[in-house]
């Protein structure tokens, strides 16, 4: 496969297409900084490093980050322009999953909170 | 005025090189088959979702039975986070021993990636024995039943995934790492790897956020 072919070929998610290498070295890195992102999580939530009342946002920011490093390193989404299928699938379910998500938590705490004073059972 | 600049070529993409983009053909079958199978994870993931939706909407419906901050051990989850990760490394390692054509150094991966995802689920079935032991089942609570589906439902991926790794394990000794067996590896390793970030999502809001 010559340079100019490789350039036009579409890309896979999970296909890595560098030098041998740099592709162990990949996922290597990757561990690492999703080994460093996850102990960070860990301690965030059991110590008082962060101010207590920030410590949910700190965790999702960190899990977040840690998505970030395995979509990057281990399932190869770069920002190519030969990775823009991948890409659009991927934003498209993030779009369907944060939908979800949010929607339910605001109609449901709505609905929690226009619920009549249940008596204790 | 002539025609000249009409009849001269674009200097384009060469298109018998654009494979996949109208010229030279459709994309390679490897390219399709990923992408196929891209979609599909992405739709597992708002299956996930709707989970997560569940989990976060009844987790304070205790119904008078024990929080998540009685029930959750951090440490056994910090451990089931480690080897879940270090599956999801060495089975990114294994697809690239594949990819060059390396059968002996594909199996240790493999075996190594098997025997963490095993680690992973024996943890996960012991907690769960010992939490339907002390009276804390999936029919205890809402928060209890969202619990169990959730984190049961990756429990159940990781098993699956288990299944299909043998499965694929006993393809690339038989058959040899031809082409058909190399997409089949590669879906896989695709569905290794949305797991651990599913589990990503699992260890942040049920456990971290569940046990402060």
């Amino acid at each position: 496969m010559n340079a100019s072919d490789r350039l036009f070929e579409d890309r896979t998610p999970g296909v890595e297409e560098h030098e041998p290498t740099a592709s162990y070295l990949t996922y290597t890195v990757g561990v690492g900084l999703a080994i460093l992102a996850t102990i960070a999580s860990f301690v965030v939530a059991q110590t008082n490093l962060l101010w207590p009342p920030g410590i949910p946002v700190g965790l999702i920011v960190l899990a977040l980050a840690q998505i970030g490093v395995h979509l990057v390193f281990f399932l190869h989404l770069g920002s190519g322009s030969d990775n823009t299928n991948n890409i659009l699938a991927l934003a498209f379910g993030v779009l369907i999953v944060f939908l979800i998500i949010t929607g339910s938590v605001w109609i449901i705490a709505n609905l929690n909170s226009n619920m009549m004073p249940m008596p204790a059972q | 005025m002539t025609s000249v600049t009409i009849d001269r070529a674009p200097t384009a993409v060469p298109t018998e090189l654009a494979r996949g983009r109208g010229g030279g053909g459709p994309a390679s079958k490897r390219v399709v088959v990923a992408f196929g199978f891209w979609i599909f994870i992405l739709s597992d993931m708002v299956m996930f979702s709707a989970l997560f939706a569940a989990y976060a909407v009844l987790q304070g419906n205790t119904a008078g039975g024990p929080t998540g901050a009685e029930l959750f051990n951090l440490r056994n989850v910090f451990i089931e986070t480690m080897c879940l990760l270090l599956s999801s490394y060495t089975c990114g390692l294994g697809a690239l021993s594949a990819e060059r054509r390396r059968p002996a150094r594909f199996l240790i991966f493999a075996v190594l990636t098997f025997v963490l995802g095993a680690a992973f689920l024996f943890i996960e079935a012991t907690e769960f024995a010992r939490m339907v032991q002390i009276g804390a089942g999936p029919s205890r609570s809402g928060f209890l039943s969202a619990f169990f589906t959730l984190v049961g439902m990756h429990g159940l991926h990781v098993t699956s995934g288990l299944i299909a790794l043998v499965y694929l394990v006993a393809q690339v000794i038989a058959k040899g790492l031809r082409a058909a067996v190399l997409r089949r590896l590669l879906c896989w390793s695709l569905f290794w790897h949305a797991l651990d970030i599913v589990w990503v999502g699992v260890f942040t809001l049920v456990y971290l956020m569940g046990a402060p």
